[in-house]
This record gives C-alpha cells, structure tokens and sequence, in this order.
C-alpha cells in the first residue's frame, strides 16, 4: 500500500465516529465467542429451565407420599426411582433445585448491595468510616466462611429466612473489599475532581459517577459467589439446617438418601452430581465473564 | 493547623503591599485571593506548595497564572475550589468569591457555590469526563442539580452549549460517550461543563496542554470568545506564556509558591522586571525580541520544603546581591499597577535593553 497525502480538511470530522461502531461490533461478536461462557450458558441455562419448569415435566407432587411405592427402583413411571417415603425422586430434584437456586440467587444478592454500599463509603471516605468497616471486615474473614454460616444457621434457627441473614452477614466482607479497592484507585481519578469542582454532593458522586465505573469487579466475583453460597446452602441441608421438611432440597435429599447407599445409590448421587453440574455452570459463567468484562484481557 | 502559619517575618511585608492593592481595585473583583497558604504533608517533611499567594481577577477579566512545574499554580486553583488532595491543608488566607470566603463555607454551602458560581476545566480532557456515562447527561448534571431544570430542559440546555461550544451534531453527539470524542471536542465538552450553570468565574487548569498546536488554538479562540460574550471571568494556569499573551489580559507570576511578578500582560512579557520572568521570556520562543537560540535559566527549582532564604529565586539569579539571599523579599507596588518581588528589578531593563541592542 503507497502512502497518499490527503489535501487539508478531506479527513473525517473532529471526532467523527467511525471507530466506536466497530469497536461495538467486535465486542458484541466477542461474548459468544467465549467457550467458557457458552459452556456455561448453556449448562446454567438447562438447569435453570428444567426447575422453572417442574410441574411440566412431571406429574407428581415433590412431598406427597406414598407408602406403597417406596424405595423403587428406576424406572418408566419414576426415572430415577423413589426414596423411602414414595416421593419421586426426580420430581424432588426438580424441585430441590428450584428451591436451591431461588435461595442462592436471593442470597447473593444482599451480600452485594450490603458490601457495595459499605465498601463506597469506607473507600471513598476513608478516616473512621474506612477503619470501621475494615476492621468489621477483618472480624469476619477471620473465620471460615462455611465454618461462619452453618454456626449462624445454627444460632438462628433452620430456615431459609436464617440463611439469608447468615449468607449477607459472612458475605458482604468480600464485596466490601473489592468495591473498597477500585474506589480508592477511582476517587483519584479527575473525573471525580471535576465531579467535585461541578459541586456535586457525595452520594452523587459515588452512586452516579464512582459506582458504574467500579460495580464490574464486584459482579464477576458475585458469579463466583453465587457456587459458594449454593454449596453452603447444600451443606446446611445436609445438616438439617436449611429448609425445612418435607420441602425439597438437594442436601437433605443427600441426607436422606445415605442410609441406602448400598441399595438405592442414586438417592444420593444424583442430588450430588446435580450440585456439581449447577457448580461447574455457574463457574463457567463467572469465568467467562470474567474475561470478557476485565479490562485488558483479550 | 494555625501553628503552622506562623511564618514568621514572612507575613509582614508582602500584606501590606497586598492589601494597598485590594483597596484599589476592591469594586471590580470577581475573585480576590489574600495570603493563601497551602501545605503539604509528604514523608520528607512539610511542603510549603503555595506561600503567601495573594491575587483579584476583575470582573469580566482573565488572569494568567504562570510558572514552571511545581510551582504551585495548580494546588493554588485547587485551594480556590476546596477540592485539594487529602495531604494538603489550606493553613491560612481568604478566598473572596463575589465577598464570600470559600474557605470558610461548609461542605453543602461550598456545593451550591461550585457550578453555578465557580468552574474549573482540566488539563486533561481524557480522564476528566466520567468514562461510562453519556457526555450529555455529563453536561445537564449541573443545570439538573443546581438550576433545579426538569428533564427535558436541561436536555434543551445542553444542546444549546453544545451548539455554543461547537461541537457539530449536538443531537446526535448527546448520547455518545467520551471515548468516541477526540481530544479537542472532549476538551469542549469540559468547556460546556464549566458554563453548564453560568457561572462567573471559571478556573482554567492548563486547559489546552493536553492538545496539539491547532486544537489548541481552537480551544484558546472559543475561551476568549465565550469570555467576551458572557462576561466570564477566567483564571488561566499554564507554563505557556504564548497562551498567556493571547486570552489573559493580567498575568500573574510564580516561582516557588510565590508570585514573584504582577500585571498587565503585555507590561510583564515585553518589560519582564523580576529575572525569574525574564528567563522564562527568553527561554520561550516567539517573542519579538528573542535571540537566535534560546536561554534556558540555569539550576532548578527550589525545594519548598526547605526553601532557600531570602529571595527563594538567588540561588539561580544572575542579578543576586548580599540583600537577597537574607530576609523577606515581599511584592512592591511599581508604577503602572505592576508589582515585582525583585530588589533589583532595574538590572532586568539592563539586561533586557542589552539583549535588544546585541540583536
């Protein structure tokens, strides 16, 4: 290619948008790209949709019983079989899940708005109101996050109510830190100065100018997150401290299904690989994300 | 905090100088600044960025503020506003905006003073617009909180400073973020910023620094324009003494934290009567009188921790005496309305009139 010199003035206009509507392009065309995130997707995706959908896909009811069709063993009527009260446990599959992933999904959420909020005020005001939070911080890493949440379960009482508060309380810590972070490298940005030169008040400044350019770190972790909290929710019904029964609930389901482990595996089994596949997809989305959204990965 | 002012000798004599001159031009000033101090606390000891600065920016006027890095221009403006870095303190001295002392306002007051009354525009175009958000709703941020506009007003208005600040296309460019700007219609948009609540004074933070030569003068052109018409008045920082020359009717000299030199711009470029100004003049290309190469002022500048005593310039002055490196050199008030720190400012029109002779 020869260089031409261009006469004066035939270039593009001062800031003509020529390169923006390319750049968009790419960025779109690059999300499907991510295997890791179409992987997960589509796995997240199926798993969400078959427990929205459980009425559809089986006639029965997750906590009728029925004493006479106990403990049978797969089938065409019952596909993975039932467990010793007569419940299908397909059906109690389904409907563990949608109990699961209604509480996980719930309970990564407060923990998120809760550590935004405390993280923005101790990184961008610092002095008192950062050391509070960030010996509060302390105070909870301080412990093993499982360790936190099962002995506050425990405290408060079984059920999902409890888990909500146990979740929020050990999990804010890490949303805290991380928005705290990014608003300390934010705050001394100039865009902030000339937010403050503009007159504008605090909570502007952090809600409408620090926060949109900070919440990105914050949501890729909370998709980490979320596998975290479904694990605790998981242990705790294992433990009998999550919902309570006769709800489903894949923990309690591996509880229940332990003693016929010998005869009747998949009891057990199959509401422990189900946590692994919703794991493993959550994973893959939080990942993914991940390399999408991170500035300066490709 | 107030341990800190006492500096001893150093109050004295440049005050009474200063408040002569406040006297004198007290009606027309939109901004007057008095003995403002600004320190800062670094690991090597107290850094006294700002001593003793004293200015007014006439109503309608424009003010260079010059001086090489470090001097202290910047954390000056900074002061003005109350949006200093967290390790420096205003430790003595009075902002009067319009008879109000900014520096004793709370926060919320100071919030209702800063858009509608007082402005800045950065240096940097790139990193003082808010990355993720559309430059339009940037604009009508202002009017929205502090003219109380509804919705579709502020949106009226800021089209209407988009058109004024020229930037083609307003409708179209509302919705864009910064990044699909270049860095001249960025810097226009932090002009349009700036006059968003129409306010009367902007502080202007070596605006045009960022930008190359042509946008530059664009950006010059458009700032002395929209201080014609609207009556702004602005307060321009830059080490460019071309800029200068061409927007600002008074400049204002620093070197060290101090004003050093004071007038009228043509006075103080042509005739230069402190030698700290006369080396930035004859380091500057493009003056009438410059010679075939350019001179540059020997040394560097002084440590404002440990400022040198006396005249904080001798060190580097070719003109020093014995009663320059001892005691306080306050500004002096010279005919003309200038006013010069210098002891010996008569060797800088000897040096001035033998550069023009050897020309």
């Amino acid at each position: 290619m020869s260089t031409v010199s261009l006469p004066a003035g035939t270039g593009p206009a001062p800031g003509a948008p020529a390169m923006p509507a390319r750049a968009q392009r790419r960025a779109t065309r690059r999300w499907y790209r991510q295997p890791a995130l179409m992987a997960g997707i589509v796995i997240t995706g199926i798993v969400v949709l078959a427990a929205a959908a459980a009425p559809l896909l089986t006639p029965y009811n997750p906590i009728a019983q029925n004493l006479n069709a106990s403990l049978l063993g797969p089938s065409a009527h019952h596909l993975l079989g039932t467990d010793q009260l007569g419940r299908d446990t397909f059906t109690r599959l389904l409907y563990g899940l949608r109990v699961d992933l209604r509480i996980a999904f719930l309970a990564v959420l407060f923990p998120f708005v809760l550590g935004t909020i405390l993280g923005s005020l101790a990184g961008y005001f610092g002095g008192w109101v950062d050391v509070v939070v960030m010996r509060a911080v302390d105070i909870v890493v301080a412990f093993p996050f499982y360790v936190l949440v099962i002995a506050l379960v425990f405290v408060l009482g079984p059920g999902e109510r409890s888990i909500y508060i146990a979740i929020t309380v050990v999990g804010w810590v890490s949303y805290a830190r991380i928005v705290r972070g990014e608003i300390l490298v934010a705050k001394r940005q100039d865009y902030v100065l000339a937010a403050q030169a503009g007159g504008l008040s605090s909570a502007r400044i952090m809600g409408r100018h620090l926060l949109p350019n900070v919440i990105t770190q914050a949501f890729i972790y909370s998709m980490s997150d979320i596998v975290q909290d479904i694990l605790a929710i998981v242990t705790l019904g294992y433990f009998g401290l999550g919902v309570p029964p006769p709800t489903a609930d894949l923990g309690s389901m591996i509880n229940d299904g332990q003693n016929f482990l010998s005869t009747h595996w998949q009891l057990t089994t199959i509401p422990g690989l189900a946590v692994i596949v919703v794991g493993l997809g959550l994973s893959l989305i939080g990942d993914g994300l991940a390399d999408l959204l991170r500035p300066g990965s490709a | 905090m107030n341990g800190q002012g006492r500096t001893g000798p150093q109050t004295g004599g440049p005050q009474t100088g200063e408040r002569q001159m406040n006297e004198r031009q007290m009606n027309g000033n939109v901004l007057e600044v008095s003995d403002l101090r600004v320190q800062i606390a670094s690991r090597r000891g107290l850094v006294r960025a700002v001593d003793g600065v004293s200015f007014e920016v006439p109503r309608g006027g424009a003010l260079g503020l010059v001086g090489e890095s470090g001097s202290g221009k910047s954390m000056t403006l900074r002061a003005v506003l109350g949006v200093l870095p967290p390790e420096a303190h205003v430790v003595s001295g009075q902002v009067r905006l319009d008879g109000t002392d900014l520096l004793t306002l709370n926060h919320d007051s100071l919030n209702r003073m800063r858009g509608p009354k007082i402005s800045m525009i950065f240096q940097e175009p790139m990193s003082a617009l808010n990355p993720v958000m559309r430059v339009g709703q940037q604009i009508a941020e202002g009017p929205r909180i502090h003219l109380g506009y509804s919705r579709a007003r502020a949106a009226e208005r800021t089209l209407e400073l988009m058109r004024r600040v020229g930037i083609p296309d307003p409708e179209r460019r509302y919705r864009a973020y910064p990044h699909e700007f270049s860095g001249g219609m960025r810097q226009r948009v932090m002009i349009a910023i700036a006059l968003a609540c129409e306010p009367e004074i902007i502080l202007c933070d070596e605006p045009t620094t960022a930008l190359d030569v042509t946008i530059q003068d664009q950006i010059l052109r458009l700032l002395a324009a929209l201080c014609r018409e609207s009556g702004v008045s602005l307060v321009f920082v830059t080490h460019d003494l071309p800029v200068v020359a061409q927007v600002c009717q008074q400049v204002a000299v620093m070197y060290g934290g101090q004003l050093v030199e004071r007038g009228d711009v043509r006075d103080v470029l042509l005739d230069p009567r402190h030698p700290y100004t006369l080396g930035l003049v004859r380091s500057a290309p493009d003056f009438e009188y410059v010679q075939d190469s350019l001179r540059p002022i020997p040394g560097s500048p002084p440590s404002l921790i440990t400022p040198p005593p006396g005249c904080r310039f001798h060190p580097r002055c070719e003109f020093a005496e014995d009663d320059c490196r001892t005691g306080e050199v306050p500004l002096r008030i010279l005919p003309g309305g200038r006013a010069t720190a210098c002891l010996h400012y008569e060797r800088c029109l000897d040096a001035l009139a033998a550069d023009r002779a050897g020309q």
